[in-house]
């Protein structure tokens, strides 16, 4: 269940009591430069889905394990998170990263309902651990591209890729 | 830089929060491209350089640039550069820009098959992805192009945001099989688009006497730009007389449908497939 909590329309949530340490989350209107309307519902699935996605991927590339990646990437994005975790492990690392705060908005919903295109500024702690002693730690503000498209069941990460600042 | 020059892991997080010293990565590099890095100090170290997209780990010399081959780096993304010489860590970051060439394009293309003369019918969204698979973001045009042999051909051009194209297009008036084709920076990806008749324009028929029963026949059945519909659509034919009906699916075969039915004398009889009717007849007994 996803704990995270989410606040449409560009109000500002802070963590609630209790919910230390959960990223902050706030969701711009969409800004949409496809043609097909995008159902309320619909942007709150791919939210979601898109969070639960980066708790996914803090676990895979905490603890090394790929298969974890499985519910929530696929193609690209999964196959280069994937060589990201086996790169860690050869290297003798891992890696938390820690989401604190996100900033969203939906940019294209494709006319067939194949895809959908959202950014994310994000502000996450990155820290780069060899067994548990830190190498290094930095917060950093990134804006991310993401696109995800439907599986069975829900909405999955295909690419996600950094925008350079 | 020495290893007493290094910080202690444990203020690594004061260190990070201004550039490194002795640690010279470039702010950005293009995806793939070779570059060197300076470093000061002295003896042998291990580089870490840790994103979510990449990770490459190197045994340096401090002191010593330590060089990049093409294609080392080339993941697009945000990075930490890591620097361990014993208990000792220095950090400084770099971003990875995507390459600006197109090497492949993702094009998503919806539907593989629809009827003729659907008016934005055909969709395509096109990502266009650098040599190491990096979504190109700075814009560029794309072209989508709809070619069949039986129809001009139709092409719209827009330009990529956010590494995105996207157009809709009209099905063409003639059926057939059409070849949709996505371009950007010299690279295509094509699918191929079944044009198919629409629902038909109007369905007329006909009836004569054989032997006690009537054989009702359509004429040759079309959608409204003149295409046969294709074998397999229904055409329904109702025969009402007095208080009772009856009613029979039949298929088109070779563009036309048609059936035998009880000749009753004042009998209406009509057919129709989808919303459209045709014309009604009377049979009177004679024709």
């Amino acid at each position: 269940m996803i704990k995270r909590m989410l606040v449409v329309g560009g109000a500002l949530l802070m963590p609630a009591s209790g919910l230390a340490g959960e990223p902050s989350i706030r969701v711009e209107p969409p800004k949409l430069q496809g043609s097909r309307p995008l159902e309320k519902q619909t942007e709150d699935s791919v939210i979601q889905n898109y969070l639960e996605s980066w708790t996914t991927m803090q676990r895979a590339l905490d603890q090394n394990r790929a298969s974890q990646l499985d519910p929530d990437f696929t193609g690209a994005a999964r196959d280069q998170l994937a060589a990201t975790v086996t790169a860690q492990r050869l290297a003798g690392i891992h890696t938390v990263y820690q989401d604190r705060s996100h900033d969203l908005q939906i940019v294209f919903y494709s006319p067939e309902g194949l895809s959908i295109q959202m950014t994310d500024d994000v502000e996450y702690e990155q820290r780069v651990l060899k067994n548990d002693t830190v190498l290094a730690a930095k917060v950093i503000h990134q804006r991310y591209l993401i696109v995800l498209t439907p599986s069975e069941v829900r909405w999955q990460v295909r690419i996600f890729q950094a925008i350079p600042g | 830089m020495n290893a007493r020059g290094l910080l202690l892991a444990s203020l690594i997080l004061e260190v990070s929060t201004a550039r490194a010293q002795n640690l010279h990565f470039p702010q950005t590099i293009i995806a793939g491209s070779p570059f060197s890095v300076s470093t000061g100090g002295s003896g042998s170290a291990l580089l870490y350089i840790v994103g979510p997209a990449q990770v490459l780990r190197r045994d340096v010399t401090l002191g010593e640039p330590i060089s990049f081959a093409a294609g080392d780096l080339y993941r697009a993304g945000h990075y930490l550069a890591v620097v361990v010489q014993g208990s000792s860590t220095e950090t400084d970051e770099l971003d990875v820009q995507p390459a600006h060439e197109a090497e492949s394009l993702g094009f998503l293309a919806k539907p593989s098959r629809l009827p003729v003369n659907v008016h934005n019918g055909i969709s395509g969204a096109v990502y266009v992805f650098d040599r190491y698979h990096n979504l190109i973001l700075s814009p560029m045009p794309v072209t989508l192009e709809l070619a069949s042999t039986s129809s001009p051909t139709l092409t719209k051009t827009v330009t990529t945001q956010n590494g995105l194209g996207w157009a809709t297009l009209d099905s063409a008036a003639k059926e057939g099989a059409a070849r949709f084709t996505a371009r950007a920076g010299g690279v295509s990806s094509t699918r191929i688009v079944n044009q198919v008749p629409g629902e038909p324009c109007s369905i007329s028929i006909a009836a004569k006497p054989v032997g006690g029963r009537l054989e009702v026949q359509t004429a040759p059945v079309h959608d409204c730009s003149g295409n046969p519909i294709p074998d397999g659509t229904v055409v329904t034919f109702t025969e009402s007389a007095g208080i009772s009906q009856s009613t029979v699916d039949v298929p088109v075969k070779q563009g036309i449908a048609s059936v035998a039915m009880p000749a009753i004398r004042g009998a209406k009889i009509s057919a129709a497939s989808g919303v459209v009717a045709g014309n009604e007849i009377r049979w009177d007994g004679a024709r």
